[in-house]
């Protein structure tokens, strides 16, 4: 076929001439903008378009983030002056401050709060979510997700139990107190903890829709990518972001329905009188008359959701700063194959470790052995992630744009975050770790923060094609080292603490001499974590404020391979406005030797880059 | 009003930082900087990678240097020491991978910024290279696996046979401690006959309850392997006791338990610390409530001779009128404490038919 595709010789590098090898058939070109005068309700609120869903995940993510990042404020406060008198927030919280004291009941709430609300509603649909849904039909060649209806059900039943998880917030009784993880009996008796009444039930209820919510948008992502790649998008040409989104889908689609199993079983023992976690309990002057039940089982089934669950927040945020690295280092990414490997390595383990959150609950030892055993041996995959994008920097041209500084902070927070991982994966360091603060920095370096940092060098790197202008990236230079610097102020003292011991879900540690010893740092802690909270005001700004009056971006501004840069700067219905391109190339074709540009895009053939085509690819020129 | 006051302040410094925002942006503009992509904060910001390494780095191994002798609990058990070695050889081991792959990083992201001009290598990938750092790790790992792994099984197999047994309960918020007295037999106890006066449950009707003893603080011998059976009434909570470095669960329903052995007295460690008031503590781990930062259990490291001394003085719960009251009404009530049948007795105890030590172990400690 003659093609006419100007291959990328007059630019100079700079923003704006950046070469965009347009698609072969011009005069389809309004083939697909035939939806432009829809009502604004199917195109802004029941939107069928895969980008519009994805910027409504981002956004009440990004709410969801504000809310949750308050809470941790919150209790930060109560733990860092546990003396002072927090009678300034009655306003705020009502009758939940006696006295100028927190209640203890509320404490527990706020920190139930903050984990379901960061793991789920902002790590889980908030990044995933957003980029899976953007992303995919961009990066793999398809106008849309398999099925747009589905996925607007996708995002309007985590809409839906945004809604209620939301509403339980301003119950009488307080929203769900028993932790994140939700373990019976306390969760499962309203007379031990006034969460576990009506809170609990919106909390599960809550789940129910977001699972579901989950399960649509997985199989959604996953049949895109199987059945709905361009000519030429064979799987070892896909970018690692699609293979980390599409490796995250099938984890959430085999764990999220044991959840589903777990919280209907919860119901059940609430609501209904069965037994199966409750046994022997004398609660409230009265026994009780389950008999038989274990609370252990319940973890069982609850982890083997919540391990897959960390992989599914960190794994997205692995494949865009995989290809956030790539893109402005400048440089392919370093073991394209081993990248992919370890990616399908730790989705394969990320189910047979789950009982490493259980060493000390009683389980057999024996189960602790095995479980000791696999846990570690994810450092192996993990390690290679992490060498492999150290020697994607080595010998760059690194251009330090914020997503870049974003996803430079991600690989430090991942390593400092998963070498503690090494510690407390031993089953016998873990009987003095398991639930001190040493686990609460563990997870908060390289699940939290680390997916954080993935999500943010996401937003201002597609944002440009999410809405058509560029973020400020000064303002994003500070938000990124406010941030980073934050973080690690937060989270590294916080190993001292727990390597004394303290106990995680501690309303205050006033009342034991063995942990009395760290009331200033846990004063510098409380301090740097709200200083950082409110360092993200500056990326709120920066975002709203773009998204109206930021500069103008153009098709690609970051000089990028993949496929989503080959469309108009706003893509409209269809993402292509005439043919969808075909792939011929992988997606890091960086500074190739012998090409005259530093980049050259997938839909470039061969038989176009004679000069730089390797031995091998000059057969696939024919 | 204050309020009011302080959210009015609030929105007109977003509104003066907005427009200097704005005044910044059109000036840059005007100037011409704006548009060039790559120039000066490309190096500062490249610049600012190498400072946070080494300020960062300085002021991480500076604090944590400052914080060392407030982050290590006192160790007072056997296994303790062996965890404790445990412990900072693989925190050495994970900080020398620390130290290189961050530096690593933020050398390279300084080294190789941007230079006009210059070509990025291309480097897609190196088998060799890429085997080894997938070993090198593997075998690190293995190594470690097999240390935890030796660790673990000692800690957890079964304890000593001449070891002190008692039991802990938890329950919303606070510890119950039981004694086997003098048969050196734990009684049967049932979750129904629990109420105010026998809050353990106790089963007169079996044998070995009668000389059971409850305390209010733990009292163990320095020296001897002490068992530690636990468990709930109510809701999940935790043994905790972290100079022992002892973990496990008290899980309603199924008894768990953790054996260790105490290797300094209380007397001892005061000493050895400086501080006269110093206690060992058993706090509860696992969220259990409202209470759950409150419950808490004084732990007693006894001489041998004074650990005997201090068992021979306590009351059997036989004694004990309330007690024994309560169980009769509650025996009528339920209909159950009448002979203890034998399903009773394993669910109440966990494990039925086991050895206990003889009192002979007792007395020759």
């Amino acid at each position: 076929m003659a093609t006419s595709i100007p291959v990328s010789s007059q630019s100079q590098g700079g923003v704006g001439t950046a070469p965009v090898p347009h698609t072969e058939h011009d005069d389809h070109l309004h083939e697909h903008d035939d939806h432009h005068d829809q009502h604004w309700m199917w195109k802004y609120v029941f939107s069928q378009d895969h980008k519009m869903i994805a910027r409504q995940f981002l956004i009440t993510g990004m709410i969801w983030a504000i809310i949750g990042g308050a809470l941790s404020s919150l209790f930060r406060l109560q733990l860092g002056w546990p003396e002072a008198t927090l009678d300034w927030l009655k306003p705020v919280l009502g009758k939940w401050i006696e006295g100028g004291k927190l209640d203890p009941e509320f404490y527990l709430a706020l920190v139930t709060m903050h984990g379901t609300i960061m793991v789920f509603f902002v790590l889980t649909a908030g990044l995933s979510g957003t980029f899976s849904n953007f992303l995919i039909p961009l990066q793999v060649g398809a106008r849309d997700m398999a099925s747009g209806f589905m996925n607007m059900l996708s995002y309007w039943f985590f809409f839906v139990s945004s809604i209620i998880m939301f509403a339980s917030l301003f119950l009488e009784t307080g929203p769900a107190a028993s932790g994140w993880t939700i373990y019976p009996p306390l969760s499962a008796l309203p007379q031990a903890i006034s969460g576990s009444g009506m809170g609990m039930t919106m909390w599960l209820v809550s789940m129910v829709f977001f699972i579901v919510s989950q399960l649509l948008g997985g199989v959604n992502y996953v049949t895109t990518v199987i059945n709905m790649r361009t000519r030429g998008m064979s799987m070892s040409k896909l970018p690692l972001t699609i293979w980390a989104f599409f490796l995250t889908a099938i984890l959430g689609i085999l764990s999220f329905p044991v959840l589903f199993a777990a919280a209907l079983l919860l119901v059940f023992d609430r609501s209904f009188g069965t037994s199966f976690f409750l046994s022997d309990i004398y609660i409230a002057g009265q026994a009780l008359h389950n008999q038989g039940g274990s609370p252990v089982l319940f973890q069982h089934l609850f982890w083997f959701l919540g391990h897959p669950e960390v992989y599914i927040v960190i794994m997205p945020a692995m494949g865009m700063v995989s290809e956030i690295l790539a893109t402005n280092a400048r440089k392919p990414i370093f073991g394209y194959r081993a990248m992919i490997g370890s990616l399908i390595g730790i989705s394969l383990l990320s189910f047979v470790v789950w009982a490493h959150h259980m060493f000390v609950t009683g389980m057999n030892p024996f189960l602790g052995s095995v479980f000791m055993f696999l846990t570690l041996i994810i450092a192996v995959p993990s390690g290679v992630k992490v060498f492999n994008w150290l020697a994607t920097l080595w010998r760059g041209n690194i251009r330090f744009t914020a997503a870049m500084l974003f996803s430079i902070g991600f690989v430090s927070l991942f390593i400092s975050g998963g070498l503690t991982g090494i510690i407390l994966g031993n089953a016998t360091l873990d009987i003095q770790m398991h639930n001190t603060y040493f686990v609460v920095a563990h997870f908060h370096l390289v699940m939290g923060s680390s997916a954080f940092f993935g999500l943010f060098a996401g937003v201002y790197h597609w944002f440009p094609k999410m809405f058509g202008r560029m973020m400020d990236e000064k303002l994003g230079y500070i938000h990124f080292w406010l941030t980073f610097a934050g973080v690690y102020l937060v989270f590294m003292p916080m190993h001292y603490v727990g390597i004394a011991g303290f106990p995680r879900r501690y309303y205050s540690w006033t009342g034991f001499d063995a942990f009395s010893q760290f009331a200033d740092l846990n004063k510098f802690i409380s301090a740097a974590a709200i200083l950082a909270f409110f360092a993200q005001f500056v990326f709120i700004f920066n975002f709203f404020y773009s998204i109206f009056r930021g500069r103008r971006a153009t098709e690609n501004p970051w000089n990028s391979t993949t496929l989503e840069w080959t469309t108009p700067i706003v893509p409209g219905h269809g993402n292509w406005p005439g043919e969808i391109p075909a792939v011929y190339r992988w997606p890091y074709d960086y500074s190739k030797p012998g090409a005259e540009e530093d980049f050259i895009p997938q839909n470039v053939p061969y038989s176009q880059t004679p000069s730089s085509n390797l031995p091998y690819e000059r057969e696939l020129a024919e | 009003m204050t309020t009011l006051t302080i959210l009015l302040v609030l929105a007109l410094l977003l509104v003066v930082f907005g427009l200097l925002f704005r005044i910044q942006i059109l000036t840059a503009i005007f100037s011409g900087s704006y548009v060039k992509q790559i120039g000066t904060s490309n190096r500062i910001n490249a610049l600012l990678m190498l400072v946070f390494m080494v300020v960062g780095g300085i002021a991480f191994f500076w604090s944590f240097a400052d914080n060392f002798s407030k982050m290590n609990p006192p160790i007072a058990s056997v296994h303790g020491h062996a965890m404790e070695r445990m412990f900072w050889t693989t925190m050495i081991v994970i900080g020398i991978a620390f130290v290189i792959t961050q530096a690593l990083l933020f050398i390279y992201s300084y080294k190789y910024q941007h230079q006009e001009g210059r070509r990025a290598y291309f480097f897609s990938h190196n088998n060799k290279i890429e085997v080894i750092w997938t070993i090198i790790p593997a075998i690190v790992m293995a190594a470690l696996i097999f240390a935890g792994w030796k660790a673990w099984t000692r800690i957890t197999g079964p304890a000593p046979k001449d070891a002190i047994v008692l039991e802990v309960m938890g329950k919303q918020f606070n510890w119950l401690v039981r004694y086997p007295g003098r048969d050196m037999k734990l009684g049967v106890v049932n979750y129904r006959l629990i109420d105010a006066a026998n809050d353990f449950g106790f089963d007169l009707s079996d044998k070995a309850a009668g000389d059971d003893f409850v305390a209010s603080e733990i009292h163990v011998p320095k020296g001897h392997p002490v068992l530690i059976k636990i468990r709930s009434r109510d809701v999940l909570h935790a043994v905790y006791m972290p100079q022992f470095r002892v973990q496990m669960y008290a899980v309603p329903g199924m008894p768990t338990r953790f054996w260790f052995t105490p290797t300094t007295t209380t007397d001892e460690m005061r000493a050895k610390l400086g501080n006269p008031n110093f206690k060992y503590e058993l706090a509860c781990n696992q969220i259990c409530g409202k209470g759950h930062f409150a419950m808490k259990l004084n732990i007693v490291v006894d001489e041998p001779d004074d650990y005997v001394a201090w068992f021979a003085a306590q009351t059997p719960i036989s004694k004990n009128a309330d007690l024994m009251a309560s169980f009769k009404q509650m025996s009528k009530q339920t209909g159950l404490g009448k002979g203890g049948s034998q399903d009773a007795k394993e669910a109440a105890t966990g494990e039925a038919g086991e050895t206990v030590a003889p009192l002979a172990a007792q007395a020759s400690l």
